[in-house]
């Protein structure tokens, strides 16, 4: 049943990846971006499904392998995504979201799941704000992400004065900037609740709010760099190429602690100390 | 025979860099028609000169020589040597070049296809040389109002200026990639110029907040300003306006960089990064390339703007085939009117030859005639001019029949033959009429 729920989800996400890359690079036809959005949509809601029935199951919020999280950061990123398109209504941020969510998915759906014993310590109200909290936050520096990208591909063309197809498509400049701009504002409130709530929740399962662990640290460099990006945003005034090379900056401090802190580092956040339990 | 001849460059075959050194300057203009009235070899001469392109239109009877002295001419006016830009020109002949102008007259040739503009630049040109410099003659001045006919003809029955994206209306597009939407925005406008207005008149039509006006003088400035309802600021405070601009318009005539790179780079903190975008429609340009370097800054001068014109231009090409139709009909009725010129000098000769032997004639006969009246002889007069005109008539008219005709010079040939106005020096002097002709040619 979970798995149908998946398998829908993803293959409505891909035929949506591939309608929005024919809508950016073949045509800009207003049925193709419309039949992309339903689909991602549709996926949206079958992913929502699967991720309570999940929820259901395991009575702890679906993020504690590696595969689970990141079909949830798929979610998080397909979510903000379409919130974004309420308020901005940009067709073409599909384009680069969407292949985002559906390689997130692939990869999900690739790695074997493994029967994990729930450590009865995750059954916390706590863990769960704090791992929504920072997925959703996740999901808005996904947006910022791709708009850097779109922001930096569009700069070029215009600099270089190569216009092309694809000037054509992506929207203005100081649109893009916006985008990346909201979404670190929207972004950084969850990123930083979702710490703090990590670390109450710290404090009750295991006794103190700080433990040095790697993870940690890396979050709090991550939380660091997009403190600094916003900083330099609000008061110095960065905008444009620089704030966007920055922010593609923390994309990848933000994805390597995401990897790296549950994969290599030697952390309790790893998700074999999570399946297990044992460092917990 | 006399060619006509059109040696020039545009913006395709000429970079701005080159384009800047003949720019349009009134002692530039001078020297060009100075240079071509000096030379022998050139007959009539018509120089234009505009931000895209440089051309010389002569005619002459010797083209190697006069070919030679418009490139002298025009290493004069840029003061570079010739080989620096003899790549860039383009030389067309006769028919060639009757095309060519036509073409350019009706904007085919332009870097905006159809913008209106250039027509206006022609005419000026045709002005100057023809009123000021009078250095036009037959040909010219009919090849002109040809052109001009045809341009009439390629506005009105084509659409290709209807849908004119004009290098304006490609910097307004240019602007909306750059900014979210233009409601709001600041715009400066540097130097005026028909181009320069058009774009503040595009800008304002989207919504533009406000628009500022400098120039060089502060009577212009306001000038302008009160057309568009904008405020006219000094010339001296661009500086100050820069930092709270987001669109700035440069059109002057100065030659050197009205914006440099340091002052934009020190406005830059002020206006907090803000983007800031540069049209340069000037040639010479007026802001420093450099300045595009600059995070956030942007400058499009006037070859940029082709680019983002011709990803437009797919929609006007059926007009432009049109165009370029009645280009060729134009210019094959002016080929058939220059070809009666051709036939002209052999009926104007013809004509000389006739009244030449008739005169001798006369006076050969008026010892004999002496004893008529002043009445009779008159009548004579009559009578013999009578006569010769008759003869000659039907061989006129068939001169002039196959003027635009193959054979052409076949008859030609035959009549100069039949007629003898070719060896008219030793033949006449068989005929002991050496003082009749040289009287009266």
């Amino acid at each position: 049943m979970s798995d149908l729920l998946f398998y829908m989800a993803l293959s409505l996400t891909l035929l949506s990846t591939g309608g929005f890359i024919v809508y950016i690079v073949i045509k800009e036809h207003e049925r193709v971006f419309l039949l992309s959005w339903i689909a991602l949509s549709a996926g949206f809601v079958f992913h929502t499904l699967f991720l309570a029935d999940r929820y259901y199951f395991l009575g702890v919020a679906p993020v504690i392998t590696l595969k689970s999280s990141l079909s949830f950061f798929a979610w998080c990123i397909t979510g903000t995504y379409l919130f974004f398109h309420a308020r901005y209504r940009l067709r073409v941020l599909g384009s680069f979201v969407a292949p985002l969510a559906a390689i997130m998915m692939i990869i999900s759906a690739v790695i074997p799941g493994t029967e994990i014993t729930v450590n009865p310590i995750l059954r916390s109200a706590w863990f769960i704000v704090h791992v929504a909290t920072i997925f959703i936050g996740h999901g808005f520096f996904a947006i910022t992400f791709t708009s850097a990208v779109m922001y930096l591909i569009q700069e070029r063309r215009i600099k270089k004065k190569t216009l092309g197809s694809f000037y054509k498509r992506l929207p203005s400049l100081e649109t893009l900037d916006s985008i990346n701009h909201h979404s670190i504002i929207y972004g950084f409130p969850f990123l930083t609740v979702g710490m703090i709530a990590g670390s109450i929740y710290a404090q009750y399962a295991l006794g103190s709010y700080w433990r040095w662990d790697p993870k940690e640290v890396w979050t709090l460099i991550t939380w660091m760099a997009y403190a600094m990006l916003l900083h330099e945003r609000l008061a110095v005034g960065w905008r444009g190429r620089r704030a966007a090379m920055m922010s593609i900056i923390c994309f990848f401090i933000l994805i390597f602690t995401f990897i790296g802190g549950s994969l290599w580092l030697n952390s309790y956040h790893t998700f074999k100390n999570l399946g297990a339990g044992a460092g917990l | 025979m006399t060619m006509i001849i059109d040696i020039g460059m545009n913006h395709i075959s000429a970079p701005v860099e080159l384009r800047e050194c003949f720019a349009n300057d009134d002692l530039k203009t001078l020297t060009a028609f100075s240079c071509m009235r000096e030379s022998d070899v050139v007959k009539e001469g018509i120089f234009i000169s505009t931000c895209n392109r440089v051309e010389t239109i002569i005619t002459t009877e010797y083209p190697e020589e006069a070919r030679r002295a418009v490139i002298s001419m025009f290493s004069k006016i840029g003061g570079i040597s010739d080989g620096k830009f003899l790549s860039n020109l383009y030389v067309f002949e006769d028919m060639d070049a009757v095309i060519h102008l036509f073409r350019v007259a009706s904007s085919l040739d332009s870097m905006v296809l159809g913008e209106p503009q250039i027509l206006g630049q022609i005419k000026d040109a045709y002005h100057r040389a023809s009123i000021i410099e009078k250095s036009t003659g037959v040909i010219l001045n009919r090849l002109m109002h040809r052109a001009f006919h045809a341009a009439k003809r390629v506005r009105t029955e084509t659409g290709i200026s209807e849908s004119a994206v004009s290098v304006s209306y490609a910097a307004v597009e240019l602007a909306k990639k750059i900014f979210y939407g233009l409601e709001g925005k600041k715009v400066l406008l540097i130097g005026a110029g028909e181009m320069a207005e058009l774009a503040a008149r595009h800008l304002i039509g989207q919504g533009v907040a406000t628009l500022f006006v400098a120039n060089r003088s502060f009577n212009k400035a306001v000038q302008v300003a009160d057309l568009f309802k904008g405020r006219a600021i000094l010339f001296e405070e661009i500086g100050h306006y820069l930092v709270e601009t987001d669109i700035v318009i440069t059109s002057t005539g100065a030659k050197e960089y009205i914006v440099s790179y340091d002052i934009i780079k020190r406005s830059i903190r002020g206006r907090r990064n803000r983007p800031l975008f540069f049209i340069d429609i000037a040639v010479p340009r007026d802001v420093d390339p450099e300045v595009n370097k600059l995070p956030n800054i942007y400058v499009y001068d006037i070859d940029d703007l082709i680019n983002i014109v011709q990803e437009n231009s797919a929609q006007r090409k059926d007009e432009a085939i049109k165009a370029e139709r009645i280009v060729q009909e134009e210019a094959i009725r002016f080929e058939r009117w220059l070809k009666t010129l051709e036939v002209v000098p052999t009926i104007i000769e013809l004509k000389e030859r006739t009244e030449a032997l008739r005169r001798a004639e006369m006076e050969r006969s008026l010892p004999s005639l002496n004893k008529l009246t002043e009445q009779q002889l008159q009548a004579v007069e009559a009578l013999t001019i009578s006569i010769v005109e008759k003869i000659i008539n039907d061989p006129i008219l068939m001169l002039k029949s196959k003027a635009d005709r193959q054979g052409r010079d076949n008859y030609l040939d035959v009549t100069r033959k039949l007629f003898n106005l070719d060896m008219e020096n030793q033949k006449r002097s068989c005929y002991g009429q050496r003082q009749a002709v040289g009287k009266d040619s």
